[in-house]
């Protein structure tokens, strides 16, 4: 269950406390049951969506349109719980709240908002994200998919490629190169010339939908366009906010790989009939966990103290991003050495953890990228290129 | 309909408890703490009558500073408002002293039902609520697994042993004491954490209490009693052995 090592808990208020415990039941008594057959036969838990909806985790750090109105740091424990769960789940509510409940909020219109914040809070619409095509991820500024204006309609054209929930989705916030620069543009599902295809075979987040979305002279009202949003940094004020959350998430993993290792090495015995906890290297190696997660419980939580404040900038949530997603990673392996031969097998969380957080260091700007951010952060040098 | 639902913070289940060196209670400085079962169902319980019938709950807590915790918890779930009998050394006090403090609590809001857990986690005595409804002079029904309002009375239904059931009817006001698993419990929504921020906790300084006539003792782990004796030497002597072990020292020939 919970991990605290360093008394992190000490420096969490009534209101952070409770926002967790509400996750973490949730998580213990509907997702952690299912979970695993989810895995197994690669689909989402969707009859957990509503209820998800009434419980607020949907945009939860949004004010009004039925949003709870959280603050970072409650959105933050939020998310590590759920990923303690499954990286999938997470990464629905992530894409649900960060990637397109934000961009409505932020830059949508009245009508915008009244029309989608409400049924997207209460999970009774879905939406997706398509930044990514198939020949720019990391560098989506070169992206191809085009918008033209046609009298007071926009036509667009082009393919957008590992989009979560793509299929599902009831709204895409789909991304789109005009004249006047990258925008953002709400198509409806159904809409014609908007069609989606899964993407299959995937030995990661097998509990999540990744889809293709391919527009054909898509046409879809000048309405819906968001109308503040002008460049690459619409789509980027997107993914810092899932990034952030992405940062927490991670922790929640991390604890569950970590836990279920400390508990199976004081259990399994091997040589004398003497627990594997009791070896230097085992120790070791649960001491390396629980010391990298306690460092990113921190960082986190400074994190969201500095976002509650308006003080968090993006070189800020990558760092977050980057070092707490490869120290999950890292948590995982181990974990995953630790258990031997019962460390593969699906009856433990740790393969799937594992797996997951492969993805998770990629999407969201890979580690790479974000170490680039850091370095042009502190040499004042950009080396993307 | 006005119910007091009277709640208890104790530690979380499955702690892993250490004893204070003088022996008097448990170490609590790294321990988590969380409504006490049996309360949970019985707020849960309050909150569903208010939804059928109407009116207001109202969360009542004697605990020490970081009952809070607990209390902010049930405003999160629905609670309308809560009095807090706070106050850090409320362990000193027996059953009988802290349903006095409950009990005066009570009065002053003149309720129609009062809800408590059937027993706590922590010391597990089962009578506070009984000593609470005789200290208030209502009636009250223990160990309940059903509650149904018609009018001024309530239709309320009991556990027994070995699978029996009672059924009574009772006038109201009353107290109940409530099982754990009456009811399905709900989480706290997000929302609902939100809006407990503006309900009022109303933090009380306890009266005088009458001073404890039962006192805790001691805590201490269960002792492991079971003992292996071997009597060595022939069949016929080992039993003789036997017999006056069980005749003069565990008696029971
Ligand atoms: C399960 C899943 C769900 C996803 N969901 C979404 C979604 O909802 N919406 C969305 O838009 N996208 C989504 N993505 C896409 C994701 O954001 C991209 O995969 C990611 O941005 C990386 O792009 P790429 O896969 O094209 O890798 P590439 O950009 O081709 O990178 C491959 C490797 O090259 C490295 N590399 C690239 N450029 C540089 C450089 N300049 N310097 C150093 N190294 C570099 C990368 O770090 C990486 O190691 C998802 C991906 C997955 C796997």
């Amino acid at each position: 269950m919970g991990v605290d090592y360093l008394l992190v808990d000490s420096q969490f208020n009534q209101e952070e406390l409770l926002v967790r415990q509400t996750a973490r039941q949730f998580v213990e008594d509907r997702v952690i049951p299912v979970i695993r057959d989810c895995y197994r036969d690669g689909r989402f838990p969707m009859d957990l969506i509503p209820e998800m909806g009434r419980l607020g985790f949907f945009g939860a750090n949004l004010e009004g349109y039925g949003c709870a109105g959280m603050s970072n740091v409650e959105y933050g424990l939020l998310m590590q719980e759920i990923e303690r769960g499954d990286s999938g789940l997470r990464s629905f509510v992530s894409v649900q709240g960060a990637l397109v409940m934000y961009p409505i909020h932020r830059y949508g219109s009245e009508e915008q908002k009244q029309r989608w914040l409400p049924r997207l809070q209460a999970g009774a619409a879905i939406g997706c994200f398509g930044l990514t095509e198939p020949g720019f991820g990391s560098n989506p500024a070169g992206m191809l998919t085009r918008a033209r204006q046609e009298g007071s309609d926009w036509v667009i054209d082009g393919e957008k490629t590992w989009i979560t929930n793509g299929s599902l989705a009831d709204v895409a916030v789909v991304w789109a190169r005009t004249p006047e620069g990258i925008r953002g543009f709400l198509v409806e599902r159904g809409t014609p010339g908007f069609t989606t295809s899964d993407i299959h075979g995937k030995l990661s987040m097998r509990a999540s939908v990744t889809s293709s979305l391919a527009f054909s002279e898509c046409r879809v009202p000048g309405a819906a366009m968001l109308p503040g949003a002008k460049g690459l940094k619409g789509p980027l004020s997107c993914l810092s906010q899932a990034r952030f959350g992405i940062g927490w998430g991670v922790i929640g993993a991390a604890m569950d790989c970590y836990e279920t290792a400390r508990v199976y090495s004081t259990v399994r015995k091997q040589f004398d009939d003497r627990p594997i906890a009791s070896h230097q290297l085992v120790q070791e190696k649960l001491a390396w966990m629980i010391t990298e997660i306690t460092k990113a419980q921190l960082l986190a939580l400074h994190a969201g103290r500095l976002k509650d404040q308006g003080r968090l900038e993006p070189a800020h949530v990558s760092m977050l991003k980057r070092n707490n997603v490869a120290m999950a990673l890292e948590c995982a392996r181990l974990a995953r050495d630790l258990m031997g031969a019962n460390g593969i097998i699906d009856e433990y969380p740790i393969m799937r953890h594992l797996c997951n957080l492969e993805t998770v260091k990629t999407y969201e700007g890979t580690d790479h990228v974000h170490a680039l951010v850091i370095g042009e952060r502190v040499t004042g040098v950009a080396a993307y290129r | 309909m006005k119910i007091v639902v009277a709640i208890k913070q104790v530690p979380v289940r499955d702690s892993q408890l250490r004893i204070e060196s003088d022996q008097r209670w448990i170490q609590e400085d790294d321990l988590g703490f969380e409504i006490n079962e049996p309360d949970a169902y019985a707020l849960e319980e309050a909150l569903q009558l208010k939804e059928k019938h109407g009116g207001e709950v109202v969360a009542l807590c004697a605990g020490p500073s970081r009952a809070t915790q607990t209390i902010r918890e049930a405003l999160a779930k629905g609670a309308d408002r809560a009095i807090h009998i706070e106050d850090d050394n409320l362990r000193d006090l027996d059953t009988f002293g802290i349903a006095t403090l409950l009990a005066g609590a009570v009065k002053a809001e003149k309720p129609d039902l009062i809800l408590t857990g059937l027993q706590s986690d922590d010391l597990g005595y089962g009578q506070t609520g009984v000593v609470l409804a005789e200290l208030l002079g209502v009636p009250h029904a223990t160990i309940i697994m059903q509650v149904e309002v018609q009018g001024g009375s309530i239709q309320v239904k009991r556990e027994l042993e070995g699978g029996w059931f009672q059924h009574i009817e009772m006038p109201l006001p009353a107290v109940l004491t409530i099982q754990s698993g009456i009811n399905k419990l709900r989480y706290a929504t997000l929302m609902g954490i939100k809006k407990a921020k503006s309900k009022e906790i109303k933090s009380v300084t306890p009266a005088a209490a009458p001073a404890a006539t039962a006192v805790l003792e001691r805590v201490y782990v269960p002792q492991k009693s079971k003992q292996t004796q071997i009597f060595e030497g022939d069949a016929k002597s080992a039993a003789a052995k036997l017999v006056e072990k069980l005749k003069f020292e565990v008696r029971i020939i």
